[in-house]
């Protein structure tokens, strides 16, 4: 067990990926003010949305907060160049306060080639800060 | 013309941490200080400025990674809306 369990870490292949993400609360409140709707409908979804604009008051922290949970999937998914739509990574909160993720289209896609089988978030937001982190497990390959 | 208004539309939006005049077209805008937020308000602009919409196909982090870059995909969009 500790040949395999050492050559796994040697060789980065442990069954878990980690992404971490940090987004401005201010910056995503300029670009709601700037870009409006096109903003909010490009990288958003309906069900976020509904969720952010229940509290205008706080709508730019759980904005900013569903933003860095995005961005923290990318580094999941370890996207190199070509980016899934924001949209087809999603942020669903549940009544009792904790958050999942549903990806479909090209990030679901992206998931599937590398063998995630599931997703974890973790949002937070304060002092004009918000922070997401995404832990993913993957189906280990059979060593060769 | 196009060059110079990527280059206005860089400085109204993309939060650099550098003034993108001491920036060539070719140097890292990401080095520069545009981040992942940074790119997504950089893209909206560039739409605004150019009359053209990017599609997921070019949201790609090197589509934003230079002015130069930028110019060609601008460039591309425009010629497949003259189609």
């Amino acid at each position: 067990m500790s040949t395999s369990l050492s050559a796994r870490f040697e060789s980065g292949r442990a069954p878990i990926r980690v992404g971490v993400d940090l987004c401005s609360v201010a910056d995503v409140a300029d670009s709601v003010t700037t870009f409006g709707e096109r903003y909010l409908t490009r990288v958003y979804t309906d069900d976020e949305l509904e969720y952010c604009g229940r509290d205008p008051g706080r709508s730019a922290e759980r904005l900013a907060a569903r933003f860095a949970a995005k961005e923290a999937t990318m580094k999941v998914l370890r996207v190199r160049d070509a980016r899934p739509d924001w949209r087809s990574i999603e942020v669903r909160r549940d009544p009792d306060g904790w958050c999942d993720l549903v990806l479909t289209g090209s990030a679901a896609r992206l998931a599937h080639e590398a063998a995630i089988t599931s997703l974890s978030v973790s949002l937070t937001h304060e002092a004009g800060l918000a922070n997401a982190v995404v832990v993913a497990t993957i189906r280990e390959q059979p060593d060769s | 013309m196009i060059t110079e208004r990527i280059r206005e539309v860089i400085a109204q939006h993309g939060r650099l941490a550098v003034d993108v005049s001491t920036l060539s077209d070719t140097d890292d805008l990401y080095r520069a200080g545009l981040t992942s937020h940074g790119s997504v308000n950089l893209m909206l602009a560039l739409e605004d400025a150019f009359g053209v919409e990017f599609p997921e196909r070019l949201l790609r982090r090197q589509t934003f990674a230079s002015v130069a870059a930028i110019r060609d995909a601008i460039e591309e969009l425009h010629a497949e809306l003259n189609v």
